[in-house]
């Protein structure tokens, strides 16, 4: 069985910070991480290869500095590393960066043997928009199984799957046929810690690099910036609220104070 | 730099709200996007569609003759008892043939598991741009979709086009857009399409479908009024002082996102951006530091007060009323005194 995990190498948000003047993001010194939602997507995979052997292979297309975050998923398990960079994809919205995506995995697909599985996070915490598993999955005209909470069930013969996936109102069980996108729900899977063999092997393994001609790809008017529908116009800070919270200090009966400020401000509470 | 829309996009024209509907429920965020769906159109001075898919039946039509009290023009309809479930596959179809065979030039859906699982998708393949989970939409002088997001978690904000594709496509978050007004209107035009596919044509079997438990589902978002806790309670026991007062409210109880780590909370109670977004009338925070992250879930509640040590705490930023104390201690004398301000008649006007 062969699986590709798609990563994204993403600014540790909870550290960013913004330029209180110039209104841009400080991303220097901002350390970065795996997008926290792509090592549930991950586990799972390693799972599924813990019950059926098999291969997995992570790809992400980024700066050449995401070797990093390949680097990471080889010492978590991973069995091979696909960097996909190259300036032409700078600038990519969701429509360009499945474009790419969408070509290397064909790629892997012919150099290392098609994938049974292709898995991705839920969303970013960066762009944060969901959109790239739908994407890759329309890109290789494959079914796509977003959301998923469980992997119930896995026929490699039959090349059918069952999975648990999240909708609004409860939870639909679905069964479909390989290969599929999946994305994963973040889970209580907590991403297994490598072991010394892991850790080894991913410093002897060599992270695959290719450009957009490595690829495959033909047509890079469909790539980063040119290739994007989407622009963005306009950055810019939201407005600060005027007015400061009204503070209830020192009150002698504070618990009254406070109801008494909730019900000044909104006396319909009270009496509506 | 504005390039001339290509000739082929030229007929676009009008704004489509996709109403999303599951087992015969629409989603409020369905009739939110009608509202602000309602205002572009008229900026534009173009109709304004609701477009609904689903099974044959009661629901469907009752879903068709809502659209009108909630601003629609006209009405397009797929329906087709293949689609009693929701799958990517037919509804995706559904959707592109749509938008191929009457161009509009805006189409919105909501930020849902389901608009987003729908949206990437005929996005995809109509090869055009898709703007996500969107908190402010406008149109220009010049009538192209301004679509605004937050970014970096809500730290800035964007402002995105699409500006050489058809249609503008957006997602916007349950609870980010006001709710309309519902006007009872009678039913008006209704254009119906075909499906034109067959089971066997579809891949996917929805075998079974579990229902959440009604008790343990969460009325978070659509709640008037919200109790939630943060780190600063320091224990899952102090975590009931929320509860408490949540009930004696009449609210719902929510909290920060390391409550939720940490296992004191179940996710569909966590708060902000990777949480829910809320938009009560009341919201009180205990022990929240008001994180950006935070914040941007609670920024639509009309009223908001925190309770928090720290008099520096970022929450005081944003919040209405803030009281500067210890929170286990406070909050349970304040629980006794709602009690006693609070005939229960008022409480159930609270939770509305
Ligand atoms: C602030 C901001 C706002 C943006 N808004 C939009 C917008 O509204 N519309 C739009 O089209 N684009 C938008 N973009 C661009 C978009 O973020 C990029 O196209 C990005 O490469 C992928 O989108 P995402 O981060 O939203 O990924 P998501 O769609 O949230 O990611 C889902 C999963 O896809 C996989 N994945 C995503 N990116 C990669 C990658 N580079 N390599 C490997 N796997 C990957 C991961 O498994 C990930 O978990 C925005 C970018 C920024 C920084
Ligand atoms: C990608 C990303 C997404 C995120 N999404 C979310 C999200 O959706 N929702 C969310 O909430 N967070 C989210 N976060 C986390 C967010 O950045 C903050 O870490 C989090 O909101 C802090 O939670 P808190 O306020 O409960 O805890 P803290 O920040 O630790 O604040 C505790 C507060 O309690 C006060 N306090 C201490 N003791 C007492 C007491 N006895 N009585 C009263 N006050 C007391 C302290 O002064 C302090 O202000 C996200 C982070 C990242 C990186």
């Amino acid at each position: 069985m062969h699986i590709v995990v798609c990563i994204k190498q993403v600014p540790d948000s909870a550290q960013i910070r913004v330029h209180p003047v110039t209104n841009t993001i400080m991303r220097q010194g901002v350390p970065t991480i795996v997008n926290p939602f792509d090592l549930f997507a991950l586990e799972a995979a390693m799972e599924l290869r813990d019950k059926f052997g098999g291969e997995i292979t992570v790809l992400t297309m980024g700066p050449p500095a995401a070797e990093d975050s390949l680097r990471k998923a080889l010492t978590f398990g991973a069995d091979r590393a696909v960097l996909l960079t190259d300036r032409v994809f700078a600038g990519a919205d969701t429509l360009a960066t499945t474009y790419a995506l969408a070509a290397a995995i064909h790629k892997i697909g012919e150099e290392y043997g098609p994938p049974d599985l292709i898995f991705a996070g839920k969303q970013t915490i960066d762009g944060d928009t969901a959109q790239v598993g739908p994407g890759i999955a329309k890109r290789l005209s494959v079914v796509q199984l977003t959301y998923v909470a469980q992997i119930t069930s896995l026929d490699l013969e039959a090349r059918a799957i069952e999975v648990e996936r999240r909708s609004e109102g409860g939870v639909q069980v679905l069964r479909t046929r390989l290969p599929c996108l999946i994305t994963m729900l973040e889970a209580t899977n907590e991403i297994r810690r490598g072991g010394m063999i892991d850790a080894l092997r991913a410093a002897r393994t060599d992270i695959v690099k290719w450009n957009a001609h490595d690829a495959g790809i033909a047509d890079i008017s469909k790539c980063g910036l040119k290739g994007s529908p989407t622009i963005v116009k306009r950055v810019f800070a939201p407005s600060k609220r005027e007015e400061k919270a009204m503070l209830v200090e020192g009150a002698d009966q504070p618990v009254s104070a406070l109801i008494d400020a909730i019900f000044k401000r909104r006396p319909n509470l009270e009496t509506e | 730099t504005k390039k001339e829309l290509p000739e082929r996009f030229k007929a676009y024209k009008h704004v489509w709200v996709f109403i999303e509907q599951e087992r015969g429920i629409v989603h409020p965020v369905s009739w939110e996007l009608m509202g602000a769906g309602r205002r572009l159109a008229d900026k534009l001075n173009v109709d304004l569609a609701a477009v609904i898919i689903g099974p044959e039946g009661e629901a469907t039509q009752q879903a068709v003759a809502e659209s009108f009290c909630y601003g629609a023009d006209l009405v397009y309809i797929v329906s087709n008892d293949l689609l009693v479930d929701y799958r990517n596959e037919s509804y995706t179809k559904a959707l592109t043939d749509l938008v191929n065979g009457y161009k509009p030039e805006i189409l919105l859906l909501g930020a849902t598991t389901l608009g987003r699982d729908l949206a990437g998708s005929v996005a995809t393949t109509l090869l055009t741009g898709l703007t996500a989970d969107c908190t402010e939409l406008d149109v220009d002088a010049d009538g192209s979709l301004a679509a605004t997001r937050p970014t970096f978690g809500g730290s800035l904000l964007c402002t995105i086009y699409t500006l050489n594709f058809r249609p503008q496509m957006a997602t916007v978050r349950p609870r980010v857009m006001p709710m309309p007004k519902r006007i009872a209107r009678p039913v008006g035009r209704i254009i119906t399409h075909s499906l034109g596919l067959v089971e066997h044509d579809i891949v996917t079997k929805v075998l079974d479908f579990l229902p959440d438990r009604n008790s343990a589902k969460s009325n978070l978002a659509y709640a008037d009024a919200v109790v939630a806790g943060g780190l600063g309670l320091g224990s899952a026991e102090n975590f009931q002082l929320v509860h408490q007062l949540a009930s004696t409210l009449g609210a719902e109880y929510g909290s920060s996102r390391p409550l939720v780590q940490k296992g004191w909370v179940t996710s569909d109670r966590q708060i902000g951006q990777t949480g829910k977004t809320i938009r009560p009338k009341l919201y009180i925070a205990a022990g929240i530091s008001g994180a950006i992250q935070h914040r941007v879930g609670v920024e639509g509640a009309d009223l908001i007060v925190a309770i928090n040590t720290d008099k520096n705490a970022p929450i005081f930023d944003f919040a209405h009323i803030g009281i500067i104390t210890d929170a286990i201690h406070f909050l349970p004398p304040l629980i006794a005194a709602f009690r006693e301000r609070l005939s229960p008649h008022c409480r159930d006007r609270i939770a509305g």
